[in-house]
């Protein structure tokens, strides 16, 4: 999709009526397009060329690129800066903010700095402990919970004032999001905190990572059955693994992973266990897409981001639709309907 | 103590009534609180609230207490001090991401929401910010102060 007010790269779109943000992955989700995000690790560099090399594997593939805030509780590049030089030339990057490390004087501050930067998406996040990254010997602010935090962010925009009452002179156009593990426990009660976010201002939701296909059907039908299909975009997190061992390393290792067996055994029969990873993971983004409620998928491909073009391309998800890049409006050779 | 604090969330409802009757008899003494003044009791109060609420519930003292919101569970208790949780990393015995030896408190919290009149109900309020000024000070004298003396702002028409 082409819009017909698309501005010069680096310069907002126009905020059409009903919309909280002029950004582009709220124009496609509102447009009622399949959304397409991915995941962009900031480098361990003071280098914006890094910021841009990073971007420039998803260009044609992607509507909007996250930029993890210390994920892992790891440390990299900050999330708003690496959304600042994204926005520069174009991109729609989703500034990912963790409560772990910023209280709300410094969070409520970097949402209109963001704001200011051109960064029209948001997403709020609690954030990995410490005890998970490089620094465990770091405090853990955790000021706020992820509710709480978007209940500042939709006050600062919906109300034009700051947490404490005062008031600021122009409200940040964004459009807000949140998390939501549909695959652990405590299964029952995920979707009644999924409409806890939505009542806290949550816009858009982007899963962890699925895996567990009926696990997700059955959150999906309580989160229907909450009547909350008509008030949120749901993406569903997807990604691939490069190896049987690595999706049994992730599934022990990292918190929040729920790996059925049946996949690791399907992964370790195969030949080419990369290919047959891509695979798995073009296989649940057309299985996501048939369920109702869900609005995209979001691609998160850490140290492996070039393959995903290419499990977009095959999953056929875009249907010749061709999101947005630098120049994508000057490339002839492909086709931009 | 840990294994007191998850017989609480096992007897969550009789707590919880407990917890009622006990805000009622405050409430009815506060006019006798008023009398001696409630910044003078503020500190014999917090020492009962913080060895009481302690033993039963691991009480972190932040002095906005929600227990009967979170199945008297005290989400303080969480690493992340969510008090809206649980996060996405729960492990699949339902234990902490944080601290895998311990119960997740937000698992606790829905189980014992279950067991308290209304409490499925009430664990679905989105909790707002924590005040952190309010830190050990007494819940309970802010409650009783919250029912019996409205802050002006809120009588003006």
């Amino acid at each position: 999709m082409i819009f017909a007010d698309e501005p010069e790269a680096g310069h907002p779109l126009p905020q059409l009526p009903g919309h909280s943000s002029p950004g582009r992955l709220e124009r496609v989700l509102r447009a009622g397009g399949f959304a397409i995000t991915t995941e962009l690790a900031p480098p361990d560099s003071a280098d914006p060329e890094e910021v841009y090399k990073r971007a420039r594997v998803f260009d044609g593939y992607a509507d909007a690129i996250n930029a993890t805030d210390g994920s892992g509780a790891n440390c990299h590049m900050s999330s708003l800066a690496v959304c600042a030089l994204l926005t520069r030339i174009g991109y729609a990057p989703v500034m990912q903010i963790s409560c772990r490390d910023k209280n709300r004087i410094a969070i409520q501050g970097d949402i209109l700095g963001g704001a200011a930067m051109g960064v029209c998406n948001m997403l709020c996040l609690s954030g990995d402990g410490v005890q998970s990254g490089d620094h465990p010997q770091a405090k853990p602010v955790f000021d706020l919970d992820s509710l709480s935090l978007l209940e500042i962010g939709r006050t600062l925009r919906d109300e034009s004032r700051f947490q404490s009452g005062r008031k600021i002179t122009s409200a940040p156009r964004v459009f807000f999001g949140a998390a939501e593990n549909p695959t652990v426990v405590p299964l029952e009660h995920r979707a009644m905190r999924l409409a806890k976010k939505v009542a806290a201002g949550a816009q858009f939701i982007q899963t962890q990572y699925v895996y567990d296909m009926d696990r997700l059907r059955a959150f999906m039908r309580g989160v229907e059955d909450l009547g909350l299909l008509d008030k949120v975009f749901i993406l569903i997190g997807v990604g691939p693994f490069k190896t049987a061992k690595g999706a049994e390393w992730m599934r022990n290792n990292v918190p929040g992973m729920h790996v059925p067996d049946a996949l690791i055994k399907r992964m370790a029969g195969a030949e080419d266990q990369a290919r047959e990873g891509r695979q798995v993971c073009i296989d649940m983004i057309q299985e996501a897409r048939s369920i109702k409620g869900v609005h995209g998928v979001h691609v998160m491909a850490y140290r492996q981001e070039e393959s995903v073009a290419e499990i977009i391309d095959r999953s056929g998800v875009l249907e010749g639709r061709v999101p947005w890049y630098p120049d994508r409006d000057k490339n002839s050779d492909r086709k931009t309907s | 103590m840990y294994s007191v604090r998850r017989w609480s969330v096992r007897h969550a409802g009789g707590l919880n009534r407990v917890y009622n009757a006990l805000e009622n008899v405050l409430v009815a003494l506060a006019p006798m609180f008023r009398a001696i003044g409630y910044e003078r009791l503020e500190r014999p109060m917090a020492f009962l609230e913080r060895h009481v609420k302690g033993l039963l519930f691991d009480c972190k003292m932040c002095g906005q207490c929600v227990l009967s919101s979170t199945g008297m569970s005290c989400s303080m208790n969480c690493p992340k001090n969510l008090r809206n949780g649980p996060c996405g990393g729960v492990r699949a015995n339902g234990n902490c991401e944080v601290k895998p030896e311990m119960r997740c408190v937000w698992v606790e919290a829905w189980t014992g929401a279950g067991r308290i009149k209304g409490g499925l109900d009430k664990i679905r309020v989105v909790q707002l910010p924590v005040d952190r000024r309010l830190e050990g000070r007494s819940s309970w004298l802010k409650v009783v102060r919250e029912r019996t003396d409205p802050p002006k702002t809120e009588m003006k028409k």
